[in-house]
């Protein structure tokens, strides 16, 4: 019976090795595992077995009943794998056609500018603060040092809606409100982008609505070292590290002394090329401290209290940075522009 | 203004500065300089020569055929120019030269005759045809006076110029003058000024004897002097005048007004030369003009002035408009022997008015309107005098004849080092404060760090202590200024809830795939009102338009977004750009006024357009286009983003799709509409379906929390329940939908529709929608017969409410 139980054994396990398919495999199985199959044969003719063979007997039919099973199981792995192999190849896909596309839309050019200058001066502590874009003309010029008939109007001719109302020049009249709301004796330290308006013809540089960022730092003992360092440092991170910034003197009505800020250019660093007209130098803002009539008209004394105001033009940022060539892009909303700057 | 080098060279020594560093100095130091022009370049073989003798061509009419002395030699010229004669002095390119444009002159034969040079005109030499002399435009230049034959002409003709362009701000009008600009000079050089000589002799005549001058309206001018010029002789002004004219881009005329424009650019102030014989009177009396009273102006014009002008006049009739132009009556010219010279001192409030008025800007008013030097005026009248006795061989009167109400008087501004530097930053001593009030060369007492600075007239633009701030500043050098943060208190810096919530509706915006635009806030009347918010529309009056708008087009402040996105879609589409989705926030205008006295609103907005294929992936066969429930989708994330519950209600609006348009709410308040762009405004834009959106933004920043409350994550399992039901047509699922949730009571967590059906298997008026229903309670796990129940009541509710029934 030993002999007979070894002998299926090997048997069998030719007969796996020889199977060729999962179909096979278990006719395999049935024929030799099977409830009719010799194994169970075997076990079933046990009880005619002595008391001492029947163990002995018995062990070794599980074990070759075992042998059977891990073998089968191991063969049809093999098949398994064969037959997930196959239906995967059939599966296959050309991986270079394009993918579904997911639409991002993105933020407008000045936005981003704008954007990254208030996350700049935040950073240093300045609060972003808005006015209206009709704005009276106490707000927009008298408030500002400006008086009717003040030759400087002439610089800014303006939409007038009537006699005391305009479309806003600049948005330095957000100065005088927000120096107003504090009513003289807190600190001013705040930036303020917005739209602005001007009597001028569309065309590559001119456009009758643009946009403007203006800065005003109201406090005791602010000195005019303290705007170069805090443009500088605006400069240096808008910019970048390497560009130089320089001031020179210039006028507003509102400012006392007023300057302009120039960066050194990008392309030459400095040693004059025709993007900055052989000058080295890229005007960006203006700026100054702010003018005493201004700050007493807001409520400020002047002997105590001292402050910086600047602006800047983020069209004029955004052409000198990106060297976009005519401001009327901005305002037109080409998709082909819009979609230029939606990386970062 | 344009500074020519050579002429500044007169009043200040530029000792070894080239054009660029003192250009580079200037504009560093306040006065932009915006360009630099060259005349010409030094030019080698043009000299002086002398016509010794001029024939026709033999073979050609319109040449002449010259011997011309150049000194060391006589070189026979074929020229073409009308006005070529014998015993003329001559401009001579000689073999060899090269004139600007890189003209070069070689021998040549013109019609069989050796020509050896050219004779020049002044545009060869590359002086700019509009400041050539009208006489000498059309031909060769004629020396006027004596001039060494063989010399370089480059002395002669000023051709080693070079022309500052200075950008002045409208402060410093002090530099409109080459005086002023030496001071500017001589103070960042460190030099002195050399004035001009202002001398001059004079006869027994007394110029108050010959005129006399009464002025009615003392405030608009409150200096008038008049000098008297006798025997003058009109001819060419020297050279080096004109030379100087040409170069600050004036034309020369004659001796006399060539003169007066000098004094003008040399000292900033204008004046005026009258024909004396043809004044018409020996009175001089300055008054407002009558109303509609009229007058020629030298350029032939006639004028109608009113009572806001200011007239010289001879007692009868006007011969000036004062500070802008003269009068053609008595015009200086070439018979004119006795000058009439005024130098006045008029208010820039009534120049400006007839400049305005009449638009005749000039060199003289322009220096009116910002004002002159008091000390110059009478100063610049003897100038003038010196210059017409040297020039015009003129006899001089003895005194003027003048009414003087005039402040001649210096402000103070005192300032104090410790103050400087407080402001400024700096450590600057009291000695480097004293030089520099030495450079720009003001007056000053001193007493240890206090100055007390008794500012020059020619400086009417500085007057208190922050004007002289920045004279030390300046000169000091802003370039040396230290860079600084402020010490003041710290600041937190961040934006305010309503600047934070714009920025994350605009990322929503982003994410769900629109592009923001930027669109003008001015636009047509037409577009200004249409498209307009049902609760926009409620509180307009009347469109905010301008007063005098510089088109249509830009005229009218805009009360809804859309109309403008629209035309940037039609603009997109007819470039082959279809496929559009694009977000506004921005600002529209509110007027609840007929006639606007006051600002009118300013309320933000959210505004999107659609347009053509939302979807594409061609190879997949995947196509979606714009519908109203992509738009309608848009919406619905983000008021679900801002946890918003907003609820939709068919809705008519002008200008829109009267089907396919929701108006939708939040507690019962109107927040904006969706919806279809109606087919014929569409068509206006030549559009074909555009989908459109619109919120109310200000809504939104009184509302909306962005701060998220923390919501226990359930733990008990929650139930679902589904629901097809059978009803009319005409019935809008939001209606089922707000019943349903009224019955099924507070388990009820979350309701949907997902599934719409009419056709085939459904009575013709009648659709089917099913709802899914999600019941939880926090605390416990719900039983079947509670969710029974509620299920219950929720058909009986649909029943009675809306004939619903249970489809089978």
């Amino acid at each position: 019976m030993q002999e007979k139980l070894q002998a299926l054994k090997e048997e069998a396990l030719v007969k796996i090795t020889e199977a060729d398919d999962l179909k096979a495999l278990e006719a395999v199985r049935v024929g030799y595992l099977g409830k009719k199959g010799p194994i169970t044969e075997v076990l079933r003719g046990m009880g005619k077995l002595s008391a001492e063979e029947r163990p002995v007997v018995g062990e070794l039919a599980n074990t070759v009943r075992a042998a059977i099973t891990e073998a089968l199981e191991v063969k049809k792995q093999v098949f398994e794998t064969e037959a997930l192999n196959e239906q995967l190849k059939k599966e296959a896909i050309d991986v270079t056609l394009p993918g579904r596309p997911v639409t991002l839309g993105g933020p407008h050019l000045l936005t981003s500018i704008v954007t990254e200058i208030e996350d700049l001066f935040i950073g240093m502590g300045f609060e972003v603060k808005e006015g209206p874009e009709v704005e009276t003309d106490y707000y927009n010029f008298e408030a500002l040092n400006l008086p009717k008939n003040h030759p400087a109007r002439d610089m800014q001719d303006s939409f007038y809606v009537t006699e005391e109302l305009l479309m806003r020049t600049h948005t330095s009249p957000v100065q005088a409100r927000t120096m107003g709301e504090y009513k003289g004796n807190k600190p001013v330290k705040m930036i303020c982008p917005g739209k602005v308006y001007r009597r001028d013809t569309d065309d590559a540089t001119h456009s009758h609505q643009f946009t403007q960022v203006e800065g005003l730092y109201v406090d005791k003992n602010v000195r005019m070292s303290d705007l170069k360092g805090v443009l500088n440092q605006f400069a240096k991170q808008f910019f970048g590290e390497e560009r130089e910034i320089r001031l020179r003197p210039s006028f507003f009505p509102f400012t006392e002394p007023s300057v302009e800020m120039d960066i050194s250019c990008k392309v030459c660093h400095g040693k004059g090329c025709s993007v900055c007209k052989q000058t080295g130098w890229i005007e960006i803002l203006g700026g100054g401290m702010v003018h005493p009539d201004v700050l007493k008209m807001a409520g400020y004394d002047p002997e105590i209290y001292s402050g910086f105001a600047f602006g800047m033009g983020p069209e004029r940022i955004a052409m000198l940075k990106y060297g976009v060539d005519d401001i009327r892009h901005f305002y037109t909303n080409d998709q082909r522009f819009l979609a230029q700057y939606h990386k970062a | 203004m344009l500074v020519s080098l050579n002429w500044l060279k007169q009043y200040v020594d530029l000792g070894s500065e080239t054009p660029e560093s003192l250009a580079d100095k200037i504009t560093k130091t306040g006065i932009e300089v915006e360009g630099i022009d060259y005349v010409s370049e030094r030019l080698d073989h043009v000299v002086v020569g002398y016509v010794e003798s001029c024939e026709k061509h033999p073979d050609a009419d319109k040449l002449n055929v010259t011997k011309v002395n150049v000194g060391d030699e006589v070189l026979q010229i074929v020229c073409g120019a009308p006005n070529v004669e014998t015993g003329q002095h001559v401009v001579v390119a000689k073999v060899g030269a090269v004139l600007p444009g890189n003209f070069k002159i070689k021998q040549a034969k013109l019609r069989g005759v050796e020509s050896n040079g050219m004779i020049c005109s002044l545009q060869e030499l590359g002086i700019q045809e509009q400041y050539v002399p009208k006489d000498l435009a059309d031909g060769i230049f004629v020396f006027s006076e004596s001039v060494q034959i063989g010399r370089d002409v480059t002395d002669y003709l000023n051709l080693d110029d070079a022309i500052l362009e200075l950008g002045l701000t409208p402060n410093r009008s002090d530099a409109l003058s080459m005086l002023g600009v030496a001071y500017e000079v001589a103070a960042i050089l460190n030099e002195e000024v050399i004035l001009p000589d202002e001398s001059y002799t004079t006869t027994d005549e007394q110029a108050t004897d010959l005129v006399s001058v009464k002025v009615e309206a003392t405030d608009d001018n409150p200096y008038y002097g008049a000098f008297v010029a006798k025997n003058v002789t009109i001819k060419p002004a020297p050279l080096w005048m004109r030379n100087y004219l040409m170069a600050a881009g004036i034309r020369p005329i004659n001796n006399v007004v060539d003169i007066t424009n000098y004094v003008l650019l040399e000292y900033g102030q204008p004046l005026h030369a009258f024909d004396f014989d043809r004044f018409g009177s020996n009175q001089i009396v300055i008054r407002r003009a009558v109303a509609n009273e009229t007058f020629v102006t030298l350029d032939e014009e006639t004028r109608t002035l009113n009572t806001e002008h200011l007239v010289i006049t001879n007692g009868q009739t006007p011969q000036a408009l004062a500070g802008v132009m003269g009068g053609f009556e008595s015009e200086v010219n070439n018979e004119t022997s006795t000058v009439l010279l005024e130098a006045a001192y008029f208010d820039g409030k009534v120049v400006r008015q007839a400049v305005k008025d009449h638009g005749l800007r000039s060199e003289s008013s322009t220096r009116f309107e910002k004002g002159v030097d008091p000390n110059r005026v009478k100063r610049a009248g003897h100038r003038a005098l010196h210059l017409l006795e040297k020039y015009a061989d003129a006899k001089i009167c003895v005194g003027v004849s003048e009414i003087d109400a005039l402040d001649y008087s210096e402000k103070d501004v005192v300032i104090t080092t410790e103050r400087i530097n407080d402001r400024l930053g700096t450590t600057i001593t009291d000695y480097e404060i004293a030089v520099i009030l030495d450079k720009l060369q003001f007056t000053y007492d001193q007493d240890q760090s206090t100055f007390t600075v008794h500012v020059p007239t020619r400086r009417q633009d500085i007057t208190i202590f922050e004007d002289m701030l920045e004279e030390v500043a300046r000169i000091y050098g802003y370039d040396y200024l230290d860079y600084t943060l402020p010490e003041g208190g710290q600041f937190a810096g961040k934006l305010s809830e309503r600047q934070a919530l714009k920025r994350f509706v605009k990322q929503v915006m982003e994410g769900a795939g629109l592009s923001e635009a930027i669109t003008y806030s001015l636009t047509t009347t037409e577009r200004a009102t249409m498209l307009m918010a049902p609760d926009i529309k409620k509180q307009v009056i009347s469109p905010v338009r301008l007063a005098m708008p510089m088109s249509e087009e830009h005229s009218t402040l805009r009360l809804s977004l859309l109309p403008e996105l629209l035309a940037v879609a039609s603009y997109n589409q007819a470039r082959k750009e279809k496929d559009l989705a694009l977000y506004e926030v921005g600002t529209v205008f509110v007027s609840d006024e007929k006639e606007i006295t006051k600002q009118p609103k300013e309320l933000n907005r959210l505004a999107g357009v659609l347009n053509g294929q939302w979807l594409t992936h061609p190879f997949q066969q995947e196509h979606k286009a714009v519908d109203f429930y992509v738009a309608k989708g848009i919406v619905e994330t983000l008021v679900s983003r801002l946890g918003m519950d907003v609820t939709f209600a068919k809705a008519e609006i002008d200008g829109m799709h009267p089907g396919r348009t929701a108006e939708f709410y939040h507690e019962g308040q109107s927040i904006g509409f969706i919806g279809q762009v109606h087919p014929t405004l569409a068509k206006s834009y030549d559009l074909k379906a555009a989908y459109v959106f619109d919120l109310d933004l200000e809504y939104l920043y009184e509302h909306v929390d962005l701060e998220p409350n923390f919501n226990q994550i359930p733990r008990f399992p929650s139930m679902s329940r589904d629901i097809a039901l059978v009803i009319d047509e005409m019935v809008p699922s939001g209606d089922v939908l707000a019943t349903i949730k009224q019955a099924a009571g507070e388990h009820l967590f979350s309701l949907h529709v997902f599934d719409v059906y009419q056709g085939e298997h459904l009575p013709a008026g009648k659709k089917s929608l099913a709802f899914n229903l999600r019941y939880l309670d926090p605390t416990r796990t719900l039983t079947d017969d509670e969710v029974e129940t509620s299920y219950e009541a929720v058909l009986a509710a649909v029943k009675s409410t809306h004939g619903a029934v249970l489809r089978a």
